[in-house]
C-alpha cells in the first residue's frame, strides 16, 4: 500500500492491520471545542511552508463548487486542527465522488464469501465519511449499486439490498444529529419497497441539513440520468412551456438527479478503486471536469492513507478548464 | 483488416523505410493475435509544454503535434483500427487570449488544407474525415475548410478520422437533446398520435439521443488516451466512454510514438475481457 509523503501525521497500514483495526461502531464527528480567535497567521504559515502564497493554489482557485458560505468559525478551526499537515485545506476538493469497486475481489482474494467483501466495504465507507467530515470536505457521492449490478446473482443482490437497509437504519440518528444531508439517486422504483420507504424518510428528515452532503447512487446509470433529464425537458416542450432552442446546459443540468445540490453540484475529484480504468456509467455529465484518480487498492482496503494520497494527488494538479494558466 | 497503404511498401523511398515498414507489420501481426480496438480516441494534450521543454516558440509544439497525429494515424490504420477520434479544440479554449485563439484558428486552417493534399495520409488510406462540434463558432475560413474536407472525403470507404473542434461533450449532448425535442414538436405539429406519447418516456429514448449525437455513425471508443499525464476527460465524449479503457501516458502529445501506441494496445488487451463483459451487461439495461 502506498505511503503518504513524509511529514504527514498519519501513516499507512498494511491490509492486515486494517482488518485488525476495530470496526467503528458508528459515525462520529469530533466533539465541539470552545471557539477561539481565528488564527490567520497559522494558515499563512502553513501555506508559505508548502511554498504557495495563500490564496493562489491552482486546485482551490479552480474548484468547480462554489465557496461554502455557511461554514462556522468552529467548523473551520476543527477542520484545520484535524487536517493532516500534508494537506492544504484551501486546496481540498469540495466534492469527492467514489466508485467503490473491488469488494468481491477482496473477498475472493481472502477466501471469504462475497458478503464479507460488501460488509468490509461498508466499514471502509464509514471511515471515509468520517474523514471527509473531519477534514472539511463538504460533499461525498458514492457509487453503491449500478443499474448493471441487477444482473448479479440474486442472492448477492438480495444481500446488498438488506445491507443498504441496515446501513440506513443503523446510521439514521447519526445523520440527523451530525447534520448530514442524505440523498439517494438512481432508479428507486427497482428497490424493495421497505428500502424505498426508508430512503424517502431519511431524505425528507435530513433535507435541511447543511454540514455535509452524502449522495448515494443506488440502481444508478449516468446515461439514464441524462435520458430522464431529456425526457423531462421534452415534456416541457410538449406542454409548450419551452422551445428547443431555449434549452441551455444549465437548464438541462437542473433536470439531472444531482440538481438538489446547489453549492457542490459536480465532483472535483472522482476516485475509483480496484485498478479498473473506466467510469462505468457513473456521473457522466457531472464528471466533465473532474480530476480522476485510479488506485489499485480494492475498496475494503481503501483507508486513510489511500485517501490522503488521493487528496494529495488532487492538490498537485493544475485545473485549467480549457484555459491557459501562465 | 489492415488498411495497407495504397502504395505498397516498395514505394518507401529507401531500404531503411522498407525495413521499418516490415518491422511494423511484423509487430502489428503479433498484436493482432489478441483483440484489437476498433475505435481509439486521443486527447492531444501537451503541445505547448513540448515547446517550453525545448525552449522554442509555441508553433513548434503545435507543428510537432500535427506530425505526431499523422504518424499515429498511419500506425492505427496499418494496425486495422477503423475509427480514430481526436480532440483538437474545445469550446472552452475560446476563453483563451484572442491572439492565441486567432493563431490556433490559422493553424487549424493550415493543417486541414495539408490533410487534403494529394500526398497526405488521408488520400493514401482513403480516409473519411468528420468534424464534430459547433462549427458555427469557428472563423469562416476554418469552417469552410472543414466543410470542404468533409465533402471531398465523404465518399471515401477507408477508415474514419473524426476531429473534434469547437466541441464539448455537454454541448454535444445538449445539441442531441435539442434535436430530439425539435422532433417532438414536429410529431405534435404533424398531429402524430398523442396516444403514443402520453408519457415522458415515450417522447425521447436512448436511441433518439444517440442518433442525434455527432458520433451517431461511429461505434463507441474502446480506448481514450490522454497524453501528458493529466487524468481528466475535459468534457470529451462523456456519453460515449462509460465502458472504455482510459489511459494517460506521461508523454506529451508530440512525443507520442509507435511504442506508446503498442503499450496502449497491450493494456487494452489485458483489460478486454472485463470491458466486454460490462459492455454486454450495459446493453441489456436499455
Amino acid at each position: 500500500m502506498a505511503m503518504p509523503s513524509s511529514g504527514c501525521l498519519f501513516f499507512s497500514s498494511s491490509p492486515a492491520t486494517l482488518l485488525l483495526r476495530p470496526a467503528l461502531p458508528h459515525l462520529s464527528l469530533p466533539t465541539r471545542r470552545p471557539p477561539r480567535p481565528r488564527q490567520q497567521i497559522s494558515l499563512h504559515r502553513r501555506a508559505t511552508r508548502q511554498g504557495n502564497p495563500p490564496g493562489t493554489n491552482p486546485a482551490a482557485a479552480s474548484s468547480q463548487s462554489s465557496p461554502a458560505t455557511h461554514e462556522t468559525l468552529t467548523d473551520e478551526l476543527k477542520w484545520e486542527e484535524a487536517l493532516p499537515s500534508c494537506l492544504l485545506r484551501e486546496s481540498l476538493p469540495r466534492h469527492v465522488a467514489i466508485i467503490m469497486d473491488g469488494n468481491s475481489r477482496w473477498a475472493r482474494d481472502k477466501g471469504l464469501p462475497v458478503s464479507a467483501g460488501h460488509e468490509a466495504g461498508y466499514r471502509s465507507l464509514k471511515e471515509i465519511i468520517r474523514l471527509s467530515c473531519l477534514w472539511g470536505i463538504r460533499a461525498l457521492t458514492v457509487f453503491a449499486f449500478s443499474s448493471e449490478n441487477w444482473f448479479r446473482p440474486k442472492a448477492e443482490v438480495d444481500f446488498l439490498m438488506t445491507l443498504f437497509q441496515g446501513v440506513l437504519k443503523e446510521n439514521f440518528d447519526i445523520f440527523v444529529r451530525e447534520g448530514i444531508k442524505v440523498r439517494i439517486i438512481g432508479d428507486s422504483a427497482k428497490l424493495p419497497k421497505p428500502l424505498q420507504k426508508l430512503a424517502k424518510e431519511i431524505q425528507d428528515v435530513t433535507v435541511n441539513k447543511t454540514r455535509f452532503e452524502l449522495i448515494v447512487a443506488v440502481s444508478y446509470s449516468g446515461r439514464q440520468d441524462i435520458v430522464l433529464a431529456c425526457q423531462k425537458i421534452a415534456q416541457k416542450v410538449k406542454d409548450r412551456l419551452l422551445e428547443p432552442d431555449e434549452i441551455t446546459e444549465s437548464l438541462f443540468a437542473q433536470e439531472l438527479e444531482t440538481n438538489h445540490s446547489r453549492d457542490f453540484p459536480y465532483p472535483d475529484l472522482l476516485i475509483r478503486t480496484s485498478g479498473e480504468l473506466r467510469l462505468s456509467n457513473f456521473l457522466l455529465w457531472q464528471s466533465a471536469y473532474s480530476e480522476l484518480y485510479f488506485t489499485k487498492s480494492n475498496w475494503p482496503d481503501f483507508g486513510e492513507a489511500d485517501y490522503i494520497e488521493a487528496l494529495q494527488s488532487f492538490q498537485r494538479r493544475q485545473r485549467r478548464f480549457g484555459q491557459r494558466i501562465s | 483488416m489492415k488498411y495497407k497503404r495504397q502504395n505498397n511498401f516498395k514505394s518507401s523511398s529507401n531500404i531503411f523505410g522498407r525495413i521499418w515498414f516490415s518491422m511494423r507489420m511484423f509487430l502489428f501481426n503479433v498484436l493482432s493475435f489478441g483483440p484489437l480496438p476498433a475505435h481509439i480516441a486521443f486527447i492531444m494534450d501537451g503541445n505547448r509544454r513540448y515547446s517550453k521543454k525545448h525552449n522554442s516558440k509555441e508553433d513548434t509544439g503545435h507543428n510537432a503535434g500535427f506530425s505526431s497525429l499523422i504518424s499515429t494515424l498511419q500506425y492505427c490504420y496499418e494496425l486495422g483500427v477503423k475509427y480514430v477520434t481526436v480532440y483538437a479544440f474545445s469550446i472552452d479554449n475560446f476563453k483563451r487570449k484572442p491572439d492565441e485563439v486567432r493563431s490556433l484558428m490559422n493553424l487549424l486552417k493550415e493543417k486541414i488544407d495539408e490533410l487534403l493534399e494529394e500526398t497526405s495520409v488521408i488520400n493514401k488510406y482513403d480516409i473519411r474525415v468528420n468534424f464534430w462540434g459547433e462549427l458555427n463558432l469557428l472563423t469562416e475560413p476554418v469552417r469552410l475548410a472543414a466543410k470542404k474536407a468533409m465533402t471531398v472525403t465523404g465518399k471515401n470507404t477507408g477508415p474514419v478520422l473524426s476531429v473534434c473542434v469547437a466541441y464539448t461533450s455537454t454541448h454535444e449532448i445538449l445539441h442531441a437533446v435539442q434535436e430530439s425535442c425539435a422532433n417532438v414538436n414536429k410529431m405534435l405539429a404533424e398531429r402524430y398520435s398523442n396516444e403514443c406519447i402520453n408519457s415522458a418516456e415515450g417522447l425521447v429514448s436512448v436511441a433518439d439521443l444517440e442518433q442525434h449525437l455527432y458520433s451517431g455513425s461511429c461505434p463507441e471508443p474502446d480506448i481514450v488516451v490522454r497524453t501528458s499525464g493529466e487524468t481528466r476527460l475535459s468534457n470529451f465524449l462523456l456519453w460515449q466512454t462509460p465502458y472504455c479503457h482510459l489511459q494517460n501516458p506521461g508523454a506529451l502529445w508530440p512525443e507520442f510514438s509507435l511504442w506508446h501506441l503498442v503499450w496502449s494496445i497491450l493494456q487494452y488487451q489485458r483489460a478486454y475481457s472485463s470491458l466486454q463483459e460490462r459492455r454486454m451487461r450495459s446493453k441489456k439495461t436499455y
